[in-house]
């Protein structure tokens, strides 16, 4: 059997699978729509709705994004700055632990009477639940050279410049896209969440607000839809990830070379 | 690292490159890795390091190689000391028992990296990382990556990242020890071959007797427990040599002392301590 193709095919068949049975039993049962709505009415609502719901998304994929960049590059940065030495990383490590295991819900209110500015408050939520894969990550694959090479490298005199383009970052680099995968649906997580916590009362347009007004309004199947949209994103971002993942290492990691059998 | 004087032996003998005098190691847990060792290495010779492992041919080999200073003793280099790649001067240059490759980088670049870290310009560098490798037999294989390779082959890669900086002292520790014998019998055969075309000065750290008996002009016999040198054995068997020489009576002979050397020691060791 053709594996890449299974690969694709398999999970797409249970999803169909799962689709139908939804779709099955709702009208069996004749579940009311507001309480769970059948996969047709959602899409229903999801055209119906698709103007409102489309803005709300830019929305949030602004958010995600924005959270992404920023989580990435000052993960970068502080990964770098920690590996320049075990004393920096000693003394400032149990913070960014810290930043990890504080509940976002709990602050999130702070930052967001802090930064005036709606999109902008969201959007540093996003990124303080976003950042902490990007920095362990990648401290630990800067951290994770082959010590042979290290050897090889100080005998060859390298400068310190050198070792970090030539060595540390091209070691790092898998690790990294690690890093990458899961704090691409963190910051998506956090721009949902950080909206719900925002409630109302702030900017009003995300997905997050979608999903709240219409459980006020007892709107399910656009709430289904809503939630439909933020899954796809989801996955998609997840892809993406892969897809650059795949694009940096394929030629040489042995996580993303393909096996013939 | 200063250079000793060479003290001259006899009128034709080579030139000293590496002068070992009264040099001991304790690690800093306290392990008495070796007794003092003396041990001089002319030009153009190909000694080996033959001992049971934890027997501190490492901890010589590295003390060699200058990445390890011994506890008490000295050693000498060249005159005018030497340089592990880059300026001009003597060049030392060492291969370890994994081959070390940068997974991420193809063939050539992996022989280039010694040229690249020295600055020499591309153009240039590119014309003897060829050379490189056409000496050990994987011209055609420049694009491949490391993966792709087998473990014999990722080895050579590796040698030829040693030979393109065009050392005058190649050190090598059990390069060929995660080979199977049949992969690893070839590559002896091509790096004695190698070591008389380009009259280079060898230092083989090997656990294996009969390697030992095929490479060496001369084999430092260790002991362990603690690690020291037990004797000096010359292998008077003349270059090159083919594969013929593993069946003759010569080289049984060889291979019999050797190993009741090393069988001696082992047991005395166990009684003593
Ligand atoms: N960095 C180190 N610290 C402490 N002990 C060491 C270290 N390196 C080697 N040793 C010890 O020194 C002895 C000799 O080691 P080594 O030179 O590696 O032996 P060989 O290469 O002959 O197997 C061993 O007992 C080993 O455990
Ligand atoms: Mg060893």
């Amino acid at each position: 059997m053709n594996e890449r193709l299974m690969k694709w095919a398999a999970p797409i068949g249970v999803g169909l699978v799962v689709l139908i049975l939804w779709h099955v039993l709702v009208k069996a049962f004749d579940v009311p729509k507001f309480l769970v709505p059948g996969p047709l009415v959602v899409l229903d609502a999801l055209i119906a709705d698709w103007g409102l719901l489309f803005n709300s998304l830019l929305v949030t994929l602004k958010i995600t994004f924005g959270a992404f960049l920023l989580a990435v590059v000052i993960g970068t940065i502080v990964a770098f700055l920690f590996v320049q030495s075990r004393w920096v990383e000693m003394s400032l490590f149990p913070y960014a632990v810290l930043l990890q295991v504080t509940p976002i819900v709990a602050i999130a209110p702070l930052i967001i009477i802090w930064v005036k500015q709606p999109t902008l408050a969201l959007t540093v939520c996003a990124t303080i639940i976003a950042l902490f894969p990007i920095i362990s990550n990648t401290i630990l694959g800067l951290r994770s050279v082959n010590p042979g090479l290290i050897n090889l490298f100080r005998m060859n005199k390298a400068t310190r410049w050198q070792t970090l383009t030539q060595l540390r970052i091209p070691s790092a680099a898998p690790y990294f896209f690690g890093g990458l995968r899961i704090s691409s649906g963190l910051a998506l997580i956090g721009a949902v969440v950080a909206e719900f916590v925002a409630g109302t009362g702030g900017t009003g347009a995300g997905l997050a607000y979608q999903i709240l007004q219409a459980g006020y309004q007892i709107n399910i199947p656009r709430l289904f839809a809503a939630l439909l949209m933020i899954t796809v994103t989801g996955v998609l971002l997840f892809l993406l990830m892969v897809f650059l993942s795949r694009l940096a290492l394929a030629s040489w990691h042995e996580s993303e070379v393909v096996h013939e059998t | 690292m200063s250079a000793i004087a060479t003290p001259t032996a006899g009128a034709a003998a080579p030139e000293v490159v590496v002068d070992v005098r009264g040099a001991d190691k304790v690690f800093a847990n306290g392990t008495r890795a070796l007794l003092p060792v003396d041990l001089a290495i002319r030009a153009g010779e190909f000694v080996t390091l033959l001992g049971p492992s934890g027997c501190g041919k490492s901890t010589l080999l590295k003390m060699i190689a200058n990445l390890l200073t011994p506890s008490s003793g000295q050693l000498g280099w060249w005159r005018g000391g030497f340089d592990h790649v880059g300026e001009p001067g003597k060049k030392l240059v060492m291969v370890f028992q994994d081959a070390t490759l940068m997974p991420w980088a193809r063939v050539q670049r992996n022989v280039r990296l010694p040229l690249d870290l020295a600055g020499v310009p591309r153009a240039g560098a590119d014309a003897r990382v060829a050379d490189a490798l056409a000496l050990v037999g994987l011209t055609g294989f420049e694009t491949n990556y490391p993966r792709q390779l087998s473990g014999g082959m990722q080895m050579r890669v590796s040698i030829a990242r040693a030979l393109v900086t065009e050392p005058n002292l190649l050190l090598m520790d059990e390069p060929f020890g995660a080979l199977d014998e049949i992969t690893r019998n070839k590559l002896d055969a091509d790096i004695i071959q190698l070591w008389w075309k380009k009259k280079l000065t060898v230092v083989f750290v090997t656990h294996s007797i009969y390697e030992a008996i095929f490479l060496s002009t001369r084999i430092v016999v260790m002991a362990a427990r603690p690690g020291r040198v037990l004797k000096e054995v010359a292998i008077d068997e003349p270059h090159p040599r083919t594969e013929a020489f593993r069946v003759t009576q010569r080289f049984a002979a060889y291979a019999k002392e050797l190993s009741e050397l090393l069988a001696e020691a082992s047991a005395k060791g166990a009684t003593d301590l």
